[in-house]
């Protein structure tokens, strides 16, 4: 019997893997072919997709991208025996893209079947937890500590410490939750993890409960992802029916529940505090800090909140132990970060590698340059509230310390690129314009400073035509404007929304008239 | 007017749910999914199963872009306008699909078939511009597999109302 492999993510699915797996299956009934069809998560190699591999005696061989149409000359080209042909890219190890890279949080995504508990363990999975239900809880902690590994969420905050804090509060009802609310724009890491490997994230929950004493979990799942809902659900039926969560976890008499919840299309709900709010059932308002959720998050309890990446980082590091993981990185980035290659981009897609290489490297290496051909007009890396950067800037190194030195942030590792049509002017006006929108109301900097943005851009648009008093004016009003936002919100929706139209007006000075 | 919503149905996710801890979206969910919006007339009972006051219920699903409190047209059509899309064309795109179907973003057309709505970021990021129509994403949308989209979704009804 002949096994293939045809994504079911997201990006593979938008560009037609269901009907690709419908031909393929009726194909083979037609020829007679005896063929089973796994659909596994996606490599993310996107520029792929739909990517579909074969396994033969000497690995999985790939072709793609393929399109259902294709379907019918792959079989005739011998594609279902590994044979080389159109569309064909050999061993997929083999594809530089995906063998350049060092997979850590990635290295079993689109290897195994999603769903399979069985198909985990046969790829190392629960090997962690088998390693953390023999120690103390503090040990645990340390080992977190040891290993250096930072919050995956944007803000990099010291996933040990969080951990210490609520481990040391006194035995109650304790929280883990995991924020994935991944609303940046240009990442879409912790979809594919949850649609790719999505236990994991379980196995690193279940073992931060252990750590903390905590015996409940919610993964907070952004509404704008129904696919990985549908995944998440199902894998976690299937985690209890293994016993890999309730009661007795693995038979150790331990104890983890773990849910998933929606939310419902708030950008803000990212931030933890609002996210807590969100989780109780209330508008997603951001709570003013302290008290830290580690000592009052949700429902007043002790909570441990991290990003989808960093959870699953932890099964890792117990997997192959802390000083394996601490190896990976440079300075205080230790480990790596999943890169997301997004918008004007030749070859989009995950690209895992330890901190420390150049943002250069990754955007013409592997990402070719720019769909369009043109050259790279800006690059904004990490979200909506990243900032801006020129092609001058593109030899930056990544990891946190040189973005922060740079007045930029790494934040959740997107990259999204834009050519030299993009008139930065725009831009920035779209970060006020999405504030505005977002903005949960609570703090007057955010809400109504958004909105003064997005009018005093409109001046700017309207002054560089004729006015240029008018037009310094307004400049000099944007910039105090800038200066409130950054230090009077209460949060970073607010007070990051200034890094991108400042970077634009500091980067692309034409675009605003000058 | 009489309801649009079977009450029946929207009491029993009331009361399936009401016993979680922050009940209050999984019910919302559940009733949007179900009726297609959040009624207001649900609202009396929300409240009073959760023991919240109606204001509070009201104020959480106007604060999310994902609840409507006013009926939706036979299809959603969401069109992703953040950055990523942006760089590959989704302001263009935008601007095509409110022309083609004549209403603007967060609106349902004159026939009531299609509400077109925005949505920033869908997670497909590396192969905009992006559109979801129902649950479905779709990659590289220009305005010309725009129109073939909604041809389609044109077509399905087709079938379906003879």
């Amino acid at each position: 019997m002949i096994t293939v492999y045809v994504p079911r993510d997201t990006t593979a699915c938008a560009l037609g893997a269901d009907a690709v797996a419908e031909a393929i299956s009726a194909e083979a009934t037609k020829r007679n072919i005896d063929l089973h069809i796994v659909r596994n998560g996606s490599r993310g190699l996107f520029w792929l997709e739909t990517l579909v591999e074969i396994a033969t005696d000497k690995g999985r061989v790939a072709y793609g991208p393929v399109n259902a149409a294709d379907v019918s000359a792959l079989f005739d080209a011998g594609f279902h025996e590994g044979k080389d042909g159109d569309l064909a890219l050999g061993l997929t190890a083999d594809i530089p893209y995906l063998k350049n890279q060092q997979r850590v949080n990635f290295a079993r995504a689109g290897i195994v079947d999603p769903l399979s508990v069985d198909d985990y363990k046969a790829h190392g999975g629960y090997a962690g937890l088998a390693r953390a239900l023999a120690m103390q809880p503090q040990a645990i902690v340390d080992e977190v500590k040891e290993s250096g590994l930072r919050g995956r969420g944007g803000a990099a905050f010291p996933a040990g410490i969080k951990w210490q804090t609520v481990h040391d509060t006194p035995p109650q009802q304790k929280y883990i939750v995991c924020n994935a609310d991944e609303g940046d724009s240009g990442t879409f890491a912790d979809r594919l993890l949850m649609e790719a490997d999505p236990l994991q994230l379980i196995e690193g929950m279940t073992i931060a409960g252990l750590a903390v004493g905590a015996t409940q979990g919610y993964i907070y799942l952004r509404s704008e992802y129904p696919k990985a809902h549908t995944v998440l659900k199902t894998v976690l039926a299937n985690a209890y029916a293994a016993g890999y969560l309730g009661d007795n976890i693995a038979g150790s008499g331990k104890h983890f529940d773990l849910e998933v919840r929606l939310g419902a299309g708030a950008y803000i709900c990212g931030e933890e505090t609002a996210l807590l709010d969100s989780l109780e059932g209330k508008r997603g308002m951001v709570r003013v800090k302290p008290p830290l959720p580690a000592i009052v998050g949700l429902f007043g309890q002790p909570t441990v909140i991290n990003n989808v990446l960093t959870l699953a980082s932890v099964s890792s590091i117990f997997e192959k132990g802390a000083a394996h993981y601490k190896d990976l990185g440079v300075g205080r980035s230790t480990g790596t970060l999943p890169m997301q290659l997004a918008g004007n981009i030749q070859r989009g897609g995950i690209v895992e590698l330890a901190f420390g290489s150049s943002l250069r490297s990754l955007l013409e290496g592997f990402g070719g340059g720019t769909l369009s051909g043109k050259a790279i007009k800006a690059v904004q890396v990490g979200g909506p509230l990243g900032a801006y950067l020129p092609d001058s800037a593109l030899d930056i190194s990544l990891d946190y310390e040189s973005f922060g030195a740079a007045s930029a942030m790494l934040g959740h590792g997107g990259v999204v690129v834009f050519d030299e049509t993009a008139d930065m002017l725009e831009q920035a006006r779209f970060a006020m314009e999405f504030c505005v929108v977002e903005s949960c109301g609570k703090c007057t900097p955010c809400r109504v400073g958004s909105t003064r943005g997005v009018e005093v851009i409109d001046n700017i648009r309207e002054a560089k035509q004729r006015d240029s008093k008018q037009l310094d004016d307004n400049l000099i009003l944007l910039e105090n404007l800038c200066e409130t936002m950054e230090f009077g919100s209460l949060c970073a929706m607010g007070g990051l929304t200034p890094f991108p139209v400042r970077s634009a007006i500091k980067h692309f000075p034409e675009d605003f008239g000058g | 007017m009489t309801p649009t919503f079977d009450k029946a149905a929207i009491d029993a996710i009331i009361a399936q749910h009401q016993e979680l801890p922050g009940a209050l979206l999984p019910i919302l969910h559940d009733i949007q999914h179900t009726a297609g919006y959040v009624p207001a007339e649900t609202v009396p009972a929300i409240a009073t199963a959760l023991s919240l006051s109606r204001a509070e219920v009201h104020g959480v699903i106007s604060f999310y872009h994902h609840f409507h409190s006013q009926p939706m047209g036979q299809h959603t059509v969401q069109i992703c306008r953040a950055e990523a899309c942006q760089s590959v064309g989704a302001r263009e795109l935008e601007r095509h699909a409110t022309s083609k179907l004549a209403t603007e973003l967060g609106h349902t057309t004159a026939d009531g078939k299609i509400s077109l709505e925005p949505v920033y970021c869908l997670g497909n990021c590396a192969c905009g511009p992006s559109v979801q129509i129902g649950d479905e994403v779709h990659a590289r949308v220009t305005p010309e597999r725009f129109d073939v989209l909604i041809s389609a979704l044109k077509m399905k009804e087709g079938e379906t109302t003879p």
